[in-house]
């Protein structure tokens, strides 16, 4: 299937899940909708990243708050609409990931990993002692009541731009792995050294994995100012962020989009039931046996089950050019 | 040598804390030559490959293949130059076919190189896996290879790149008598079609079989080149690698 016909069917299935949510009338779908979705945005950021070239970032919650307060910023300064607002945070967190990448490319598994947890650490101290965006007290957004341009309460809005971005990075997610970048991806998770010696731009590539992967968090991240009306470092930063996005490709399966869209749908909607029929306090405790069960008898995630990689790669592959 | 060499090695010197691995190595490969890279282990074999190959810097020194001088160039613009290797220990894309395998460098050198895309990939992925004997298993992951069909994937993935000069690393190491003959029947084939090839081996049969020139490093110091009969019967190479 084209990219573009991929794009128009997820457009046309966009369309009708928000139909759907509309015609249930009920607000609190938009509540939990808007989470479920900012995790697609989130797993599939992550993937492109971790799940294609192999290189795991824990700092999830870093990229994500940078684009959160990215918003905090432009709402401070001039306040100006959302798109602007998505648009500088995915700017801000894509060139977190640019410099994070230069500096932390060269380490590899847990050191990597462990560099950009320090990233996120880094990034919260920054931020939590920095008054202008409310420091530890936190900031105070007051949410519009409704759309400006369209017949929509805030609330669906929100939740209209994060299916917009769901849309937006599961197709580019899909792009790259039927691209000549998706085979070089594949080539530095199985080995570096062999993909350089084949040709392969490695450094190269890797950048344009944690800028992408970086402004799209960022971007999930922007609208959630308004999401919470209040954003403070430890939740803005929280480590849930980095569990729940990691976990979900995990679960899902690595090795294709499909994977962190199953993992995102699956874990983040059980977490919103568990929320509001047993305890809050009960969805990080989901995560944990979940992703403990799937690592034991999915180790390839729940497409690892369906569709054995081989088979998903040739045709993927055979686009490549 | 007549001809302007394809590869130029002038005093490169390369060292890892105290530990001196290389020193002052000098080397000129002509087109089309057969040059055969002995020593003992810890010679400095590999390390020259990968200082000329980019995957190590050298310290001191230069190197020049094709009339580039190849300093500051990584590993993969040295391979889009036309300079391939394969690994002593064989590292395939794991996750990957052979066919997709051997895609890799197709994309990334020789279309890259070339500036399009060429047309016929899979044709071309299937004529290489038919030269080494690999067709078979195409559509088999490197996991299901036995050990000679890995190096010559290890083989067949460093001619994809279309490369002027193949250092073949060790290409026989852990193999039978007949599959050493496989494999050097293989690059004898390669060096027919136009391949310079540098191959490094510990198998003097092969290598003497193989070589039109024998290069000797000993402790990161070359200490032979000429004629492949003539060294192994210099006192030097008797005795630092073949033993009194």
């Amino acid at each position: 299937m084209r990219n573009t016909t991929f794009t128009a069917l997820l457009v046309v299935a966009a369309a009708i899940v928000f139909a759907a949510m509309l015609w249930v009338h009920n607000g609190y779908v938009f509540f939990a909708g808007y989470v479920v979705l900012q995790y697609i945005v989130l797993a599939t950021a992550w993937n492109i990243l971790g799940g294609y070239t192999g290189y795991v970032n824990f700092g999830v919650a870093a990229f994500f708050a940078c684009g959160a307060y990215s918003t905090v910023v432009l709402h401070k300064l001039w306040a100006p609409p959302l798109i602007v607002m998505i648009l500088v945070g995915g700017l801000v967190s894509g060139i977190i990931g640019l410099g994070t990448g230069y500096l932390t490319l060269r380490l590899r598994g847990t050191f990597f990993g462990i560099a950009t947890l320090a990233l996120a650490v880094v990034a919260q101290t920054l931020v939590t002692n920095w008054d202008f965006v409310g420091g530890s007290r936190g900031a105070y957004i007051i949410r519009p009541e409704h759309a400006r341009y369209l017949p929509l309460d805030y609330i669906q809005y929100l939740c209209l731009w994060m299916l917009i971005l769901s849309v937006v990075a599961l197709s580019t997610a899909r792009a790259i792995e039927h691209s000549r970048l998706g085979v070089g991806f594949a080539t530095i998770r199985d080995d570096e050294l062999a993909a350089e010696a084949s040709g392969v731009p490695t450094l190269r590539l890797k950048l344009i994995a944690t800028v992408l992967s970086g402004a799209f968090m960022g971007m999930a991240g922007a609208p959630l100012p308004y999401y919470v009306t209040y954003l403070d470092p430890s939740s803005g930063f929280s480590l849930s962020y980095a569990v729940n996005t990691i976990a979900m490709p995990l679960i899902g399966g690595t090795s294709s989009w499909v994977g962190p869209l199953i993992g995102a749908v699956l874990l983040g909607t059980l977490q919103q039931v568990a929320t509001v029929t047993i305890s809050s306090a009960l969805s990080l405790l989901i995560v944990g046996l979940m992703l403990v069960g799937f690592v034991v008898a999915a180790p390839n995630g729940i497409i690892g089950w369906f569709a054995p990689a081989t088979r998903t790669r040739m045709r993927r592959l055979r686009g490549a050019r | 040598m007549s001809e302007a060499p394809l590869l130029e090695v002038n005093g490169v010197g390369k060292r890892f804390g105290g530990f001196i691995a290389l020193a002052d190595i000098e080397l000129a490969v002509a087109p089309g030559e057969r040059v055969g890279l002995v020593g003992p282990n810890g010679s400095g074999k590999s390390t020259l490959v990968n200082c000329i190959c980019g995957t190590l810097r050298n310290e001191a020194g230069s190197v020049r293949f094709a009339g580039h001088r190849l300093e500051g160039l990584s590993a993969h613009e040295r391979t889009r130059l036309g300079l391939a290797r394969s690994f002593q220990l064989p590292r395939p894309f794991a996750t990957m076919t052979l066919a997709e395998n051997l895609r890799v460098p197709i994309l990334y050198a020789v279309n890259v190189r070339s500036g399009h895309a060429m047309t016929d990939i899979e044709g071309r992925c299937d004529e290489l896996l038919r030269m080494f004997g690999l067709h078979e298993k195409a559509h088999r992951l490197p996991r299901d290879l036995t050990q000679i069909e890995m190096r010559k994937l290890e083989l067949a993935r460093a001619m994809a790149a279309e490369p002027r000069l193949l250092i073949s690393d060790e290409a026989m190491a852990g193999l039978s008598h007949g599959e050493v003959d496989d494999i050097l029947e293989l690059l004898l084939k390669l060096n027919e079609q136009g391949v310079t090839i540098i191959m490094i081996e510990h198998i003097m049969r092969a290598v003497l079989a193989f070589s039109q020139r024998l290069v000797v490093l000993v402790a990161g110091r070359k200490i032979a080149d000429g004629d492949p009969q003539a060294v192994v019967r210099e006192p030097d190479v008797v005795q630092a690698y073949l033993g009194s």
